[in-house]
């Protein structure tokens, strides 16, 4: 029986993932975090690996239990104490799980994480300003003065137009949407060259959604950052995405292009997932949904695919042992049966 | 359940509350024939809660009336037997399923609480009835048994649709309650409340900002801006047609397969 | 949203109450069997004296422990040890007292300030903040004038001094409670305010409930202790531990210190042993409500 606490790698080394551009600036090999909960061991991410390129929008999508946060967190350093990490991550080459003191914080300034609560993450009794410009000034050395110039000029590109006064404010006097666009300005001060987004629209209303996920879109294209955009929602990963992975239990199970997502998925759960939302355009008598609910990494049966138990397609092999990861017309299945569903999962989603 | 002799189930008329000098709701008309469902979009401040906690008697109007099957209820209740009565015209299932319940009761418990609330029947009768509901919501006999901390959102919330249902409304309010499920399970608890309400003809309110869940469950649709209608008409044509510019940025901003986020012409007043 | 945790079944009180009190570490054990001792002696102190803790014979003044009399006789002659056990009852029921009358009445001004919000609320909070500024001791002090010393004036006295303190911490936890989404879908089926109050709210702030009263009857042993010494609360010849500090004070400068450490170490032991065990409850209490 497998243990649990040592997962065999498959790194992933695919050679259709880099871009003649070069070596990726974020590369996930093997990564797998067990947590310790109530005493026991406990894994919530399995053997995940993706890639982003400099300059590329990557999107994240899962439900709960998929991991896609908890992925994340362990790029951002952000982990909970006690918890193994196994795998590589290497940002611009380096080991993340290695920095330490001045290249930790260099670190960080290079990767920068937008939270899905603004409000949880700012000190209400401090002002604006002072919480953007402080990583300017502390880490970077720059002088106060140039910093809140920088701030301000930020601000107006996130479409807040009196950045003097907004910078004199507290949070409790902002709505959601406008700390968001702050939170978005203030990742972007310390020039990151990777942005980091934990679901940073889920919070806000559909119109302002659309607002800073425009913003984002744009400011990222203009400074040709690079973007792990996390999120619940497919369309919306794809809507500002070049790839996206759907992960799955704590796995990956498909990296495709995002405007292939809908038209040509590579695993059932992808197709499934799309065709569970309802449609805006019409009624349909009964929504597609997949019987019974998503699994974390530690609650999936051992020893076979994840989704098989809920899977309209699964076939003996797919219990019989994990599946690896397939490569297939330039994106990623973790499907045993991919090459055989090829083209018929749309049609099954769309019945 | 209650008997409207045609009239509509429910009717809100010339409703209007205001918060001290904030006028949150203004205006607000509209009529549920039976049997039919509704849907109130808006952006967040519009109302849309205001309006549902006005209906179920959690807020009082500051004008205008509310009548459930053919029942003033625009004044907050003079007695429990009032408010119990009330509570067998309209209930409501609320947003977040972890709040929802108490977190030291069972779901048999809970059903079986407002069974006890609403009829003086035995305990073997309710166990019965107990059983029944938490079949029509999907539990299983397991679930039914646990307390909250072991069972899913979406188990929880089929807890208190469960619950919703005991008292046998002829409206149930729901207040966003899907928006906080998983995809999957959104699609699952949205066939579930289809399924319900053709079996028991309940009418449903639906408070939602997610336009495409509107689209499969309502019939009408109501559109609110800064407390005020600015559209109202079948769900189908405000959906494909909207009229009003409100409406138009709501549709142009749900995401779905092909969307591009644009940054809108109209700067955000906040 | 969160992955769903597995399945545990009911299981029965005991057992939770077990498990909650092993959950609080090796001091919270270490605490929980002291109190458990402490309340065996408060019932039957008196039974197990080996010597009758009220007999004076002066010629044993002051006499160190011998063979038999593990701690020794007090400054009238009587066996120390057999005065700390009757003194148990005194020392620990007084206070028992007091925590009983103070959450009672604090639980019940709480819930319905919380419960009732608005004018209820300023009129509640005014009159507590009120009785916020009379410390325990003044009202004993005051109890005592009027109504003669002794242990009963002396514990209502300490129960009025301590109703604010239950009733503010109470209401914020009964407010919140009161403001989550169960007790509106309640109050939307039409179920009653008592009702609603006693069967989820109170209960679901039990823990915070219990936790309040070990803590509080810490405080409750030290003041009716402190009063007792200031002869406002049990009189001599009743054995009662902060009577033995106050009545053989006067062996500590002349080289007998035993008797009165000893009553002072009783309720230091205690009172430390009560608030730890109180803290790690409320510790716990407010991790539950995560």
């Amino acid at each position: 029986m497998n243990d649990p606490g040592r997962i065999q790698p498959t790194a992933c080394t695919l050679e259709s993932t880099r871009t003649a551009a070069g070596a990726p600036l974020l590369e996930v090999a093997g990564l797998t975090v067990l947590l310790e909960v109530d005493g026991a061991k406990r894994a919530v991410l399995r053997d995940v690996s993706l890639t982003v390129q400099q300059g590329e929008a990557v999107g994240l999508v899962g439900e709960s239990g998929s991991g896609k946060s908890m992925t994340a967190r362990a790029i951002d350093r952000l982990l909970p104490r006690g918890a193994e990490v196994q795998g590589s991550i290497r940002f611009g080459g380096a080991d993340v799980n290695a920095l330490a003191g001045a290249d930790l914080r260099r670190y960080r300034n290079q990767v920068a994480m937008i939270f899905q609560d603004p409000r949880a993450h700012t000190n209400p009794v401090r002002r604006v300003g002072d919480f953007m410009t402080e990583a300017l000034r502390t880490n970077l050395g720059v002088p106060a003065a140039e910093a809140r110039r920088r701030a301000v000029d930020m601000l107006s590109q996130v479409g807040i137009e009196d950045g003097d006064r907004r910078l004199r404010q507290y949070p409790h006097q902002m709505s959601g949407g406008m700390l968001q666009r702050i939170m978005i300005a203030a990742a972007l001060l310390t020039e990151p060259r990777l942005l980091l987004a934990d679901e940073p629209t889920t919070a806000l209303d559909v119109t302002t959604q659309a607002e800073v996920m425009a913003i984002l879109d744009g400011l990222r294209r203009d400074f040709g950052l690079a973007m792990l955009f996390i999120t619940h929602d497919l369309e919306l990963a794809a809507a500002i995405c070049d790839r996206t992975v759907v992960m799955y239990a704590g796995q990956v199970v498909e990296v495709r292009a995002s405007t292939l997502l809908h038209t040509d998925p590579l695993h059932p759960y992808t197709a499934a997932l799309a065709a569970a939302r309802p449609d805006i355009g019409q009624t349909a008598h009964r929504l597609r949904a997949i019987p019974g609910r998503p699994l974390s990494a530690f609650e999936a049966p051992p020893g076979e695919c994840a989704f098989a138990p809920r899977c309209a397609h699964a076939g003996d092999i797919c219990r019989t042992a994990v599946p690896a990861l397939i490569e297939l017309d330039g994106g990623i299945s973790r499907c045993a049966l991919a090459r055989e569903l090829r083209g018929k999962l749309q049609e099954a989603a769309s019945g | 359940m209650a008997n409207t002799n045609g009239a509509p189930v429910l009717e809100a008329t010339g409703l209007r509350k205001e918060f001290g000098d904030l006028v949150v709701v203004d205006d607000i008309s509209f009529r549920l024939p039976l049997g039919r469902s509704l849907a109130i979009v808006g952006e967040s401040g519009a109302g849309k809660t205001t309006i549902a906690r006005m209906i179920v008697g959690l807020e009082p109007p500051t004008r205008g009336t509310i009548i459930a099957c053919g029942h003033d209820r625009s004044r907050p209740a003079r007695s429990t037997r009032d408010r119990r009565r009330r509570g067998r015209e309209v209930q409501i299932v609320f947003q977040d399923p972890y709040t929802s319940l108490d977190p030291r009761q069972t779901a048999e418990g809970t059903i079986d609480e407002v069974l006890r609330l609403h009829h003086g029947w035995p305990a073997s009768r309710r166990r019965a009835r107990t059983a029944e509901l938490a079949d029509l919501v999907g539990l299983d006999t397991r679930q039914s048994r646990a307390l909250p901390r072991s069972l899913s959102g979406g188990q929880r919330q089929r807890v208190a649709i469960a619950r919703a249902l005991a008292a046998e409304p002829a409206v149930l309010i729901l207040d966003e309650s899907v928006a906080s499920l998983d995809v999957s399970i959104q699609a699952q608890v949205l066939n579930l409340l289809a399924d319900i309400r053709d079996e028991t003809h309940v009418s449903y309110v639906l408070i939602s900002h997610d336009l495409a869940v509107v689209r499969q469950l309502t019939d009408e649709t109501l559109v609110l801006h800064c407390g005020k209608v600015v559209e109202r008409g079948p769900t189908a044509r405000v959906l494909d047609d909207p009229q009003h510019p409100c409406t138009q940025r709501l549709r142009a901003s749900a995401p779905r397969p092909g969307w591009k986020p644009r940054r809108q012409a109209l700067p955000t007043a906040e | 949203m969160s992955a769903a945790v597995p399945l545990s079944g009911p299981v029965s009180r005991r057992h939770r109450v077990w498990a909650m009190v092993r959950a609080t570490g090796p001091a919270g054990i270490a605490s929980a069997i002291i109190v458990a001792v402490a309340a065996f002696l408060a019932l039957f102190g008196p039974l197990l004296a080996p010597y009758p803790p009220n007999l004076p014979n002066l010629s044993l003044s002051w006499v160190g422990p011998t063979g038999g009399h593990l701690l020794g006789y007090d400054f009238e002659g009587r066996d120390v040890l057999s005065r700390l056990l009757a003194g148990a009852q005194t020392a620990m029921l007084g206070p028992l007292a007091v925590v009983t009358v103070s959450m009672t009445a604090g639980t019940l001004f709480a819930v319905i300030a919380a419960w009732r919000r608005g004018a209820s609320d300023v009129v509640i909070s005014s009159g507590l903040d009120i009785l916020f500024a009379f410390p325990g001791i003044l009202l004993a002090v005051l109890a005592a004038a009027v109504f003669g010393a002794g242990l009963i004036a002396a514990a209502i006295a300490l129960s009025i001094a301590y109703l604010p303190y239950v009733a503010r911490v109470l209401r914020g936890a009964a407010l919140r409670e009161r403001s989550q989404p169960y007790v509106a879908a309640l109050e939307v089926q039409g179920a009653s305010a008592r009702s609603i109050c006693l069967r989820h709210l109170i209960p679901n702030i039990a823990p915070l409930i219990v936790a309040q009263a070990t803590i509080l009857f810490g405080y409750a042993i030290v003041d009716l202790a402190a009063i007792s010494f200031l002869g406002l609360g049990v009189q001599p010849p009743t054995a009662n531990w902060g009577v033995m500090i106050s009545e053989n004070q006067s062996g500590i400068v002349q080289g007998y210190p035993l008797p009165a450490l000893a009553a002072g170490v009783c309720i230091v032991v205690v009172v430390i042993a009560v608030n730890v065990l109180g803290e790690r409850l409320i510790e716990q209490a407010q991790a539950a409500h995560e």
